[in-house]
């Protein structure tokens, strides 16, 4: 945990990371707008280790994470897993480059093939990727299957004879076929049962001490980043407002929009409601569209702290302590 | 009407079941639902997907499909008349107007080709009998009850052109057009970012205050439960397994499915510690509705499951004044 950064051993390295959408038009002589989805995002991920991103809806999370395993063009910027360029791969180069790093899709029904069996999903990892010999790989999907807590008859199945949870689990299962070094999970339980949500992050963090993993996790809901987190970055329109470790970032958020959003998860806690309430930072609106971004801080037409110095320059991601970065300049 | 009578239930649920025919055989997907309602209050109504939560709401409203759907035994009194008695005419007078509903997703449940305006107007128009213009005047003043900037043109808008928040606003203002002494929320939220959820509760909690509208408000998220509520309902596989006042529901719940659903949720945590204990877990699923058996339908899932649990399903019983859970172990006497 108090690891000095010199001796991290990192294994995923996002340098200026920009996706951008559109900008070109079918009619000649015409440019259409830019939606601005990432816009200028790096962070480092620690070997071992799960890195969250939170935001709301259009805060750019989830294309962040395609974009870190090119399932989303990378505009500029670029993407190092270890040594390898990610970014730069192309071709059958990035195909084969494609065994270590895997996703899990938020959606575990239409994420699965419903043509085609379970074993076989779980399998065709395997096969692209020339994992063991042929006659072996029939064993390693039973292993899998037993691995995300699945039974091995259960390889005949399709997708619809299984529940939300199991289909995850399937998931889960596809992703770790080819040991991959990095999971990349978008949104992993947000479509779970609350009571199955409690059964998959569990196996996930089993699996991280199992095969070693490292999970960069996204998420918009704080309770289960907090859980399964070791780090976390805050995103808003694009870029990261804060990120800091686990317990920093909740015990001190030093970001307006944190703490609004830290303060608007209605609580359970016995004792905590009231006061909840009674502290909460109230947002107005809605985040601006991506298309036509304010020139300053991002979040200031919503913050309720916002200076004219914010509306004029956007401030910058600095360090204020070890391993705690925030992007305001009232901090 | 029959006279005033004071402390006569604003709606009162009794003994609800409903059936649906389906190829696996009978499902019995409400058994012996009651709950109750006061003028100005929030029931919750808490459980996992499949437990009945929405199909409690339906019946209520006379929406469920039949066939496959029946409501074969039970009573609703709205202000003490049983709207299971009532023809389908008297019922959609009732719907819209003395009770209304907000959906999950308000992109699918508002009409993609009329004007939010349009939308509000139409149940004015039919309940309250207003002209074209009348009916489009109190949209405009309903956008802005719910906190709409520029409802005038918004009102003019088509769902599209606006944000899920504001979207989830309009569904609250088509909700609330005809003053309804009943609003059933069905996942309001879910769908929503937590600081537009945070603005949808703050404008939900005023408006029952400001016009004592209650609510019944279903959900699975316990925060969402204890932020809102002031009575709860705990279902689990078409049955009421626990109901009691909010604070007793999240600080001592008594049945072990209510235990469980608080214990695994991941709680925010505003002082993190760095070591992470596990997350509790329910193992299993909600079981096929076709196949329960006589006993307690969360045993196979419940840690604390013996013997009689298997045999007979318990009975209500009171833990408290007005805190009741059905569960062997309260009967036994060893509480959970």
């Amino acid at each position: 945990m108090s690891d000095t950064s010199s001796t991290r051993d990192l294994l995923l390295r996002i340098e200026d990371l920009k996706v951008h959408f559109g900008g070109k038009s079918w009619m000649p002589g015409k440019v259409s707008k830019v939606v601005h989805a990432v816009d200028g995002v790096s962070f480092e991920v620690e070997r071992g280790k799960t890195f969250g991103i939170v935001g709301e809806s259009g805060s750019g999370k989830t294309t962040t994470a395609l974009a870190t395993v090119r399932l989303a063009p990378v505009t500029e910027g670029r993407v190092f897993l270890d040594d390898l360029e990610v970014s730069a791969l192309k071709g059958e180069a990035l195909r084969l480059a494609r065994k270590r790093f895997q996703i899990i899709f938020q959606d575990p029904f239409s994420s699965l093939n419903p043509r085609i069996r379970a074993g076989q999903t779980v399998r065709e990892p395997l096969d692209l990727m020339e994992v063991g010999a042929e006659s072996e790989r029939e064993g390693l999907v039973q292993e899998l299957f037993a691995q995300v807590g699945l039974r091995p008859e259960q390889r005949a199945l399709f997708p619809h004879q299984f529940s939300g949870g199991q289909r995850q689990r399937i998931g889960l299962a596809r992703a770790i076929a080819t040991r991959p070094e990095l999971v990349v999970c978008d949104e992993p339980v947000s479509a779970l049962d609350v009571a199955i949500q409690a059964q998959i992050l569990n196996l996930m963090r089993r699996l991280q001490d199992e095969l070693g993993l490292t999970y960069l996790f996204i998420s918009h809901d704080l309770g289960v980043v907090q859980y399964i987190c070791d780090e976390i970055a805050v995103m808003y329109l694009g870029q990261i407002v804060e990120q800091a470790d686990r317990v920093s970032l909740f015990v001190r958020p030093q970001h307006p929009y944190t703490k609004a959003l830290l303060s608007a998860v209605p609580s359970a806690r016995p004792g905590k409601r009231a006061a909840n309430q009674a502290q909460r930072i109230r947002l107005e609106g809605d985040p601006p569209s991506p298309i036509n971004l304010p020139k300053g801080c991002r979040f200031a037409g919503r913050c309720p702290l916002a200076e004219a110095r914010c509306h004029e320059t956007p401030p910058e991601l600095k360090v204020i302590e070890t391993g705690h970065k925030v992007a305001c300049h009232l901090v | 009407m029959s006279g005033h009578q004071t402390d006569r239930p604003l709606l009162q649920v009794s003994n609800l079941c409903v059936e649906f025919r389906t190829r696996d055989g009978i499902a019995r997907v409400l058994d012996e639902v009651s709950l109750e309602l006061q003028p100005g209050q929030t029931l919750g109504i808490v459980g996992e997907s499949g437990c009945g939560k929405s199909m409690t709401a339906l019946s209520i409203m006379r929406l469920i499909p039949s066939p496959p759907g029946q409501i074969t035994a039970g009573e609703v009194r709205l202000a003490g008349e049983d709207l299971l008695r009532f023809d389908e005419q008297r019922m959609r007078d009732i719907r819209g107007k003395d009770i209304s509903m907000i959906f999950q997703e308000p992109m699918t449940s508002l009409n993609p080709v009329f004007t939010v305006g349009d939308q509000i107007a139409e149940s004015l128009r039919l309940h309250e009998g207003l002209s074209d213009k009348e009916a489009a005047a109190r949209a405009v003043k309903m956008l802005k009850a719910v906190g709409i900037p520029e409802p005038q043109a918004r009102a003019r808008e088509y769902p599209h052109q606006l944000s899920g928040g504001m979207r989830q606003r309009v569904m609250i203002a088509i909700a609330l057009a005809c003053g309804p002494k009943v609003i059933i929320a069905d996942e309001p939220t879910t769908a929503l970012d937590v600081t537009v959820q945070a603005q949808i509760f703050d404008l939900l909690r005023d408006l029952k205050e400001r016009t004592s509208t209650a609510i019944i408000l279903i959900t699975h998220d316990m925060g969402a439960i204890a932020e809102m509520t002031d009575r709860v309902t705990v279902m689990y596989a078409g049955r009421v397994v626990e109901e009691g006042p909010v604070e007793a529901i999240l600080d001592a719940p008594k049945h072990p499915y209510t235990q469980g659903l608080i214990a695994c949720v991941p709680q925010l945590d505003p002082n993190p510690t760095a070591e992470r204990p596990p997350l509790e877990e329910i193992p299993g699923v909600v079981p096929a509705l076709t196949r329960l058996g006589k006993g307690c339908a969360f045993a196979p899932r419940c840690k604390y499951a013996f013997e009689r649990c298997d045999q007979e399903a318990p009975r209500r019983v009171s833990v408290d004044a007005d805190h009741r859970a059905a569960c062997w172990l309260l009967e036994e006497g060893t509480s959970a």
